[in-house]
């Protein structure tokens, strides 16, 4: 009889269980998940893409391994959120000083028609001196939006003109070109320079 | 003589950034802080901020902008969706309730400028007229900034 009991309490607690990881199964990795929120970039290692920086010179994912990097992508005909993220970065790299000296700061067109490499050229030269500009074709910005999990499209304005919408985060990499956190568009500025200096200091931790 | 008396007060006015015109609603109006962003040519839209205060008694309606420095002056909203993805939008009219205040400012609303006239240099400034719902309008001076500012001090 007891034994009995024990069988049944066994196989309900064995049940209960098993419908608990059922769930957590369908609601974490099953058709019950949620959208993912912000797909995460490939590590810098796993990238291939080529574009070329506002020197001319070509670059790519392998250009930014061995410093820290952040990565955003854009376009200089952007009214507001680039000029903003940009003079945004700048203060951030005015504030960190030195600590930052080896850092690679990288804005990424995603209007390979008008941001040609003197467009970028110009357009980062208003910013701090650190922040590059990489442009290329429409293939090679395909690429690296892609390996950067960013989106961008195309839409036209009532002045005949287009915009593009764009991923606005700024990605962050470690030195080894490991993801290393995002600092999202409308994220108070009063935490993106803490949040580098963690990744600053994780990284220290790991070269000592 | 009277028409010059007019000019002058109309010129004071501007100047002083006052409403121009006496109108229900509109001349309750004060314009904040504006400032715009210099431009690299013309070829770009450019984008000035500012903030809107209704200090009167009844609400007011934002209908749109006229400048002559753009021949496509209007009012736009950046928005970021929960994958980061920025996008820009017309918001048409904005209705600011008496003693309300709307901003426009970086990452939200904008006075967009498109087909710019001529470049928008830093230290220069230019005119704006707000144009509301009672057929009033406020014309401010708007200073221009280096490209890089972050707010009406620089």
């Amino acid at each position: 009889m007891q034994r009995r009991q024990l069988l049944i309490y066994g196989s309900a607690a064995g049940f209960g269980l098993a419908l608990t990881l059922f769930a957590g199964w369908w609601q974490v990795d099953g058709p019950g998940a949620p959208e993912a929120a912000a797909k995460r970039p490939l590590p810098l290692t796993q990238m291939d893409f080529q574009m070329t920086d506002q020197a001319g010179e070509t670059v790519g994912p392998e250009t930014l391994i061995g410093n820290l990097s952040m990565v955003f992508f854009g376009f200089t005909y952007c009214p507001d959120v680039c000029p903003t993220t940009l003079s945004d970065i700048s203060g951030w790299l005015d504030d960190l000083g030195d600590e930052v000296a080896d850092m690679n700061v990288v804005f990424i067109t995603v209007d390979p028609e008008r941001d040609t490499v003197e467009a970028m050229a110009e357009y980062v030269s208003y910013f701090h001196p650190a922040i590059q500009g990489w442009s290329g074709s429409p293939q090679q910005t395909r690429q690296a939006a892609a390996a950067f999990r960013a989106n961008y499209e195309k839409v036209s304005t009532e002045s005949g003109d287009y915009t593009m919408n764009h991923t606005a985060s700024v990605f962050m990499f470690d030195t080894e070109g490991r993801f290393a956190g995002t600092i999202d568009y409308h994220e108070p500025r009063e935490f993106a320079v803490p949040k580098i200096r963690r990744v600053l200091a994780r990284s220290k931790e790991e070269t000592s | 003589m009277k028409s010059l008396a007019t000019a002058a007060v109309t010129a004071l006015s501007l100047f002083l950034g006052l409403p121009s015109a006496i109108f229900a609603g509109s001349e309750d109006v004060v314009v904040e802080n504006p400032w715009a962003r210099a431009s690299i040519g013309t070829n770009r839209p450019g984008a000035a901020y500012m903030t809107v205060h209704n200090t009167g008694a009844d609400p007011v309606i934002l209908l749109g902008l006229e400048t002559p420095l753009a021949m496509m002056p209007d009012i736009h909203q950046t928005t970021t969706d929960a994958n980061g993805v920025s996008s820009m939008a017309p918001v048409g009219e904005i209705t600011i309730p008496p003693g309300e205040r709307v901003s426009l400012e970086p990452g939200g609303l904008h006075a967009m400028l498109m087909r710019l006239q001529t470049p928008m240099i830093e230290g220069e400034v230019f005119f704006m007229t707000l144009i509301f719902d009672d057929g009033g309008a406020v014309t401010i001076d708007v200073p221009i900034l280096g490209i890089a500012a972050r707010g009406p001090e620089g």
